[in-house]
């Protein structure tokens, strides 16, 4: 299961649902992998307001990955500016390609609308939605149940006596 | 606006009319029905232009193709007349382009002779391009439309092809070359449609509380959603190992089919879990919080016949004793939480409320729910002050149907005051399944039918329906003798 999906889980426990201490629930023994898949900067933006950011901060060092920024980025930061956008004769300058075609409409182009990911983007792909949890255990802060993730699957049905 | 026609596919009638709406919400475009009926696949729509038609119908999957609208008739003399009042003007454009002309009969044929002659009675439009059947620029089509055994049809229009449908998705993700499907897997089809109505699209958070090996999951990535879905056995998701397919040999599992399709970007990944105990988060429901995060949420919860419908919880009163063992063997590996069957009225609101919890404004709700056909008092359509039921679809069996049922979450503002107090509602009390299940146990008392005087009192044309001989096989052939013998 991808990272992302502990943004939306906590305790299964009705009782602990109200605890703030159940969210988010802390890995343990975690055996990571990283799979590769297509950046989706829609779907980043789109998620980014839902995102519990302090949360999700703490699973990212509990895990060893890569701080998180100390303030949520925003929609703006995913993405690079168009090179229409403020400073043109700089990129004019540095790229001796475009010297070859200056009067290049690049206003039509941008209705396509083909943003570039910034790097903010693609480290919160990175973790969010590139790195998995295979093995290992989810542990509730509040009553410290725990529950195993299995081949990628955890597993959230409560014992008997639980329910 | 120009008027569009929508070559529709003419099955599962009742979701047409929901898709094309929920087709124009997810590509934006204001989109007004002008004709449509539940008899004919033919209808007809208001759109801005064709660049929103061919948005639209991009992915459709109750449709074959959208044509602009040339002319329309209930007679060949008032459709020609019609092509020339509203596009004699349009002529000229495609005097050299490599065209198409083609018939499509509704419930009739044409011989090779007759598509002729109708053809040729369209020559005044004066097209001298090259007439190419492959590929060609512009394709242009007659559509007839004719009531079941007519001789002639009862409507016609001409219609100038722009694009077609999404419907070979169906093809796609056909159940039959699926690597790994249960025996509840949604049909193809049907899970495409109901991802449609549910409005799933790119940039968009999917949810599937009853996931099995993920069909609908599947079907929402396909639209270009960002899915995760739960079910209570655990076994269906990761897979047993094995597969029933001939010729298939390794570990089949939910990720497996999402790798068939391509999809595995979308796929956030699946929990084993219990509805009534989701892990999910349940945002507050007061008007501070931060709301839902769910863009829709899609299911087929189990209707307790083929798949049983159970919850966590033991079907009696666990004493000391027995909570002690629980609580003693839980850690172990093998160890199996109880579970009871549970009363399908209430899961279906627990649905309702786990989805104003967690879904967005306006994000949608779609589920599946079985109901008799001949019962006395009809199974209810849940309810809940703050969704708002969208559509509901039919898809008929012989004794029984199920219903596509598809809400919207309100905005916070329109919340009725103080649904927060909703009565507490009594269900079904037992510990079977029968006693939990109305549906369940109508179904296999084999649907006890009405007695035949009463069903003739209520439905006196069912009469006539039951002599008529078999329809099938209506063709040109047997239309011609019949005019025959009437000559």
């Amino acid at each position: 299961m991808k990272l992302l999906t502990l943004n939306f889980l906590t305790c299964a426990i009705k009782t602990c649902k109200s605890s703030p201490a159940s969210f988010p629930l802390h890995p343990r023994d975690a055996e990571l992998e990283v799979v590769e898949a297509d950046l989706n900067l829609a779907f980043l933006k789109n998620i980014l307001p839902r995102l519990m950011w302090d949360e999700l901060r703490v699973i990212a060092s509990e895990l060893g990955l890569p701080a998180l920024p100390e303030t949520p980025p925003s929609k703006a930061d995913l993405s690079i500016p168009s090179p229409t956008a403020p400073a043109p004769a700089t990129t004019l300058q540095l790229d001796p390609e475009a010297i070859d075609a200056p009067e290049n409409p690049p206003v039509v182009e941008s209705d396509v609308e083909e943003e570039t990911p910034s790097q903010t983007a693609v480290d919160l792909h990175r973790i969010l939605l590139e790195t998995c949890i295979t093995e290992g255990k989810l542990v509730c802060g509040n009553c410290g149940h725990e529950y195993a993730v299995k081949e990628g699957v955890a597993n959230f049905l409560l014992p008997g006596h639980l329910v | 606006m120009p008027k569009y026609l929508v070559r529709l596919v003419h099955m599962h009638e009742s979701f047409r009319r929901a898709e094309l709406h929920a087709l124009a919400e997810v590509a934006g475009v204001e989109m007004e029905i002008l004709k449509y009926d539940e008899d004919s696949p033919f209808c007809i729509i208001h759109l801005p232009s064709e660049a929103a038609a061919r948005s639209l119908i991009s992915r459709s999957i109750l449709s074959q193709g959208i044509h602009e609208l040339w002319g329309e008739g209930s007679t060949y003399d008032s459709l020609h007349t019609s092509v020339r009042d509203q596009t004699g003007s349009k002529w000229s454009q495609f005097e050299h382009t490599p065209f198409r002309f083609t018939i499509d009969s509704f419930r009739g044929t044409r011989s090779p002779a007759e598509q002729n002659n109708i053809i040729e009675s369209f020559s005044y439009m004066g097209f001298d391009g090259p007439i190419r059947m492959k590929d060609p620029e512009a394709s242009f089509r007659v559509f007839e439309d004719y009531d079941f055994k007519a001789s002639e049809p009862k409507y016609l229009y001409l219609g100038r092809f722009i694009a077609a449908s999404g419907r070979h998705a169906k093809t796609t993700f056909d159940l039959k070359k699926r690597h790994y499907i249960s025996t509840t897997s949604m049909d193809a089809e049907l899970a495409l449609i109901t991802a449609n109505i549910a409005l799933a699209a790119p940039a968009k958070l999917f949810y599937d509380p009853f996931m099995g090996t993920g069909g609908f999951p599947i079907a929402c990535a396909h639209f270009g959603a960002v899915v995760c879905g739960s079910d209570i056995d655990g076994r269906s998701i990761r897979g047993t190992g094995g597969s029933a397919r001939k010729g298939q040999t390794g570990k089949m599992d939910v990720m497996g089919n999402f790798t068939q399709y391509g999809l595995e970007a979308s796929y956030l990944g699946a929990f084993v879990s219990d509805l009534t105990n989701t892990p999910l988060r349940i945002p507050a429901l007061d008007r501070s919080s931060r709301g839902g995060y769910l863009d829709g949420i899609i299911c087929d919860p189990p209707y307790g016949i083929r798949e049983g419908l159970k919850v966590l919880g033991s079907r009696e009163k666990l004493g000391e004793t027995e909570l002690a063992t629980h609580e003693d063997r839980f850690k172990q590996p093998n160890y199996i939480p109880p579970k009871k069957p549970y009363s399908f009225t209430a899961i279906l609101d627990d649905i309702l409320s786990f989805a104003v919890s967690t879904l967005v404004e306006n994000g949608r709700l779609s589920m599946w729910m079985p109901t008799a056909n001949d019962e006395d008092i009809e199974l209810i359509v849940p309810t809940h002050p703050c969704l708002e039921i969208v559509s509901i679809c039919v898809q008929p069996f012989n004794k029984w149907s199920r219903r596509l049922l598809t809400y919207r979450r309100l905005a916070e503002a329109d919340m009725p005051q103080g649904f927060l107090d909703v009565a507490v509602k009594e269900y079904e009390k037992g510990v079977k399944a029968d006693d939990l299940n109305d549906f369940r146990r109508k179904y296999f008392e084999g649907f006890k039918e009405f007695k035949e005087s009463e069903r003739l009192r209520l439905d006196p044309g069912g009469v006539e329906q039951m002599q008529m001989p078999d329809s099938k096989g209506v063709s040109g052939r047997w239309r011609g003798k019949e005019r025959e013998k009437e000559k």
